[in-house]
């Protein structure tokens, strides 16, 4: 359990004291992985299915090896080869791998709400790697972890948000998440990808990358998926990039020192973020990926009911 | 059927002939006798006791889906008409996108005849705008009116083709047939799923905005002004198409609307605190709390003419699956009194707009019979309890399909009786002849 939850769908639903939960126990978690032996047997006998209706490496390899860091069994199960191309609908497939007997699911789906449709027929704990443009809980919290680890806290940070927030998870479950843990929020990009109403989600909105970056303790830049051009949310990936993207001098001459640079990944480099930038200073876009693993391995620690005294051994 | 009923100490409340009070109604050979403070009790004559009841003629429906011809899992004219009645639907309009779609003499007559075999509520076909609804080409609506069709729709989708529509607004005009349209712009809506705002970014979901609506609503009053055709808004759930269907009347157009019980009464923030639950997607969407508003204002205001149920069963096929892939709508024939009465409870609506939206309204728009209580009109009657209380779950319901959003919920007001042409067509449990 993650405090009452027994499964981890949506960021929303997390108070200030179930976040931190997880971040607590995602530091020891990230202790355990820089070890030469990185193997605890804290959820051995336990089993982990992956099931993925849109493609992922980085986020389903995570939990794999989360899952594994700490003995549990690993499946994974994506789209291509289920039954789903032969008319088998999310719940069917959910049940019959629940039949399985695994102790946690997580699923990546492109539909919004789908885990906790899931999560509705199901009697295992079920984790969200992400559906629609709904939440990506994982990757808020890997967020969260990442910059309270490098500014020792969240109280009183300013974080901006830049790019296409309408379409994307990330941007929702980190607007979930931050702001709990007492940072200010600000989303900016062209007024096409902020989303109806998302002021109401407690954030700032703005369309010029200079203001938004203004004093911004750290920044996410979200991805643009090529598919939005011609969307139409923007004529071009060449505008985008010199109105919204990171270069290096705009790093260099808008962003505070010490400020930290994210991204979900993947980069699509030279869009919303320059080569310079995503290797610089200001990046800690690896620090993420690793994080990511430690998060993980903490979400599935908790749901699959682990004894936290093994844990912190 | 010579029997003569005689329904006593009920409160009559009919807008159309401005009667409410407690009177006798007496139906006879199919039509309504008397409606009298005294009235004698003819030998023979069966007598419903309706003291604590509303007397109501029958409600008229203008929009419902019965599924037959193609879709006789989700529900049939048989099972939809027997639901009618048992919400106190008298007489309804069944939309025309069947498989296949009404748009030929045989299949309103097929439709008809399953009507008269099933001999409960009335059904009157509505025939297709264009061929197969598919927006291209006219139906042959002298052939669909002859068969008895009283409306002409493509409904489930808007006659995207704004030169089509001129046309069949000019061509209805020989056959005195109102287009009753699904307004959307096709292109606003992309691939919404949801009202757009401040909820449907919180769910992730794609949103549609009321202005899809709006922007069909004010180009087809345009073409109605053009054509002088009969135009009718169905399912109307903005403020914007409100609005202009309020400007269009007041100009003197030949307009008119209806709302469903659901846009009267749920937002799309219900959709949020349903947990993505499909018994609350639906076309047009759960609008925000202002649009529900604007649409409860221009129901009381007369700018909306009728309640329709825009009934549409579906079985767990469509709906037990992610919210994206769920096919839209939901039954409401059998809520839709107790539903829309809340809104009386509530001190929104008036009793007498209430009942006047679910009978002299909907005749009036669409040139029906039936709608009044008074001598010479067709015996068609509700007997309604305000004050029952029952709950609405699949086992209580007369349709095959149970996608409603009151599932589970207790609703109070019911139907306990409902004659057609003077014949008991609908009985609720526990009531006694």
């Amino acid at each position: 359990m993650i405090g009452r939850h027994k499964h981890c769908i949506a960021l929303e639903d997390f108070s200030r004291e179930e976040l931190l939960q997880v971040l607590d126990l995602a530091v020891s978690m990230k202790e355990v992985l820089r070890r030469p032996i990185k193997k605890v047997p804290s959820l051995r006998g336990k089993s982990v299915v992956n099931l993925f209706f849109e493609a992922s490496t980085r986020t389903r390899s995570s939990f794999e090896i989360a899952a594994k860091v700490l003995s549990a069994d690993a499946l994974n199960w994506t789209s291509a080869s289920s039954s789903v191309t032969k008319g088998e609908t999310l719940i069917d497939t959910a049940r019959n791998l629940e039949a399985m007997r695994p102790d946690v699911l997580v699923i990546r789906h492109s539909a919004s709400g789908a885990p906790r449709l899931v999560a509705e027929h199901v009697g295992c704990s079920v984790v969200s790697a992400g559906d629609g443009a709904h939440e990506h809980p994982s990757q808020g919290l890997l967020d969260c972890f990442t910059v309270r680890e490098r500014l020792g806290t969240l109280e009183g940070k300013t974080l901006a948000i830049v790019g296409d927030v309408s379409h994307s998870r990330v941007a929702r479950s980190d607007l979930h998440a931050f702001p709990k843990l007492g940072a200010r929020v600000r989303l900016c990009g062209p007024p096409t990808m902020m989303p109806a109403g998302v002021e109401r989600m407690g954030c700032t909105v703005h369309h010029d990358l200079r203001g938004a970056l203004e004093g911004a303790d750290a920044v996410i830049m979200l991805r643009i998926q090529h598919e939005r051009i011609g969307d139409p949310l923007i004529p071009t990936t060449r505008e985008y990039s010199k109105l919204w993207g990171l270069n290096a001098k705009k790093a260099a001459d808008w962003l505070k020192p010490g400020a930290l640079v994210l991204h979900p990944g993947p980069i699509n480099r030279g869009v919303e973020l320059a080569p310079e930038v995503a290797d610089g200073p200001f990046s800690v876009i690896l620090d993420q990926v690793e994080n990511g693993v430690a998060v993980r391995m903490a979400i599935l620690y908790l749901l699959a009911g682990g004894e936290p005294a093994e844990a912190k051994a | 059927m010579s029997d003569v009923i005689v329904i006593e100490g009920g409160r009559v409340i009919d807008p159309a002939s401005g009667t409410d009070g407690v009177r006798t109604v007496v139906l006879k050979d199919g039509t309504v006798a008397a409606v009298a403070e005294r009235a004698d009790r003819p030998a023979g004559a069966q007598v419903v006791d309706a003291r604590g009841r509303w007397v109501t003629p029958g409600f008229i429906d203008l929009h419902v889906h019965l599924r037959e011809p193609g879709q006789e899992y989700k529900e049939t004219v048989a099972t939809g008409a027997r639901a009618a009645v048992a919400g106190g639907f008298t007489a309804v309009v069944a939309m025309p996108n069947t498989k296949p779609v009404n748009d030929t003499l045989a299949v309103t007559e097929l439709i008809l005849a399953r009507a008269a075999a099933a001999g409960l509520a009335r059904v009157y076909p509505c025939g297709a705008i264009s061929r197969g609804s598919g927006g291209e080409e006219l139906a042959e609506y002298g052939e669909l009116k002859a068969g008895g069709c009283v409306a002409l729709s493509d409904d489930g989708k808007p006659v995207m083709n704004a030169a089509l529509m001129r046309r069949a607004l000019e061509y209805a005009l020989a056959f005195g047939l109102p287009l009753t349209v699904h307004e959307e712009d096709l292109q606003l809506v992309g691939k919404g799923v949801m009202h757009e705002g401040a909820t449907s970014t919180r769910l992730g979901l794609k949103g549609i905005p009321g202005q899809a609506e709006d922007v069909m609503v004010l180009r087809d009053v345009a073409l109605a002004e053009l054509t002088g055709g009969r135009l009718h808004i169905a399912h109307l759930s903005s403020a914007g198409a409100v609005r202009a269907v309020r400007e269009a009347k007041r100009r003197g157009l030949r307009v008119t609307a209806e709302v469903t019980p659901h846009h009267l009464t749920l937002t799309d923030e219900d959709v949020a605190a349903s947990g993505y639950s499909t018994d609350f997607k639906m076309n047009p969407p759960l609008r925000s709390a202002a649009d529900v508003a604007a649409c409860i204002e221009g129901l009381a205001d007369g700018t909306i003419d009728a309640i329709a149920t825009d009934h549409a069963p579906h079985s767990l096929v469509e709906k037990d699956v992610e919210f994206d892939a769920a096919a839209n709508g939901i039954v409401g024939l059998e809520t839709a009194f107790p539903v829309c009465l809340a809104l009386v409870r509530a001190g929104k609506l008036t009793e007498r707009r209430l009942i006047e939206a679910l009978t002299a309204g909907p005749a009036r728009a669409f040139g029906l019979p039936g709608g009044r209580l008074a001598p010479g009109a067709p015996a068609d009657v509700a007997v309604l309890d305000p004050q029952a209380a029952w709950r609405c779950e699949p086992a209580a319901l007369y349709s095959k399909s149970h996608n409603s959003p009151w599932k589970g919920r207790t609703l109070t007001g019911r139907c306990t009786h409902a004659f057609v042409g003077g014949r008991l067509v609908h009985q609720a449990d526990g009531e006694k002849r």
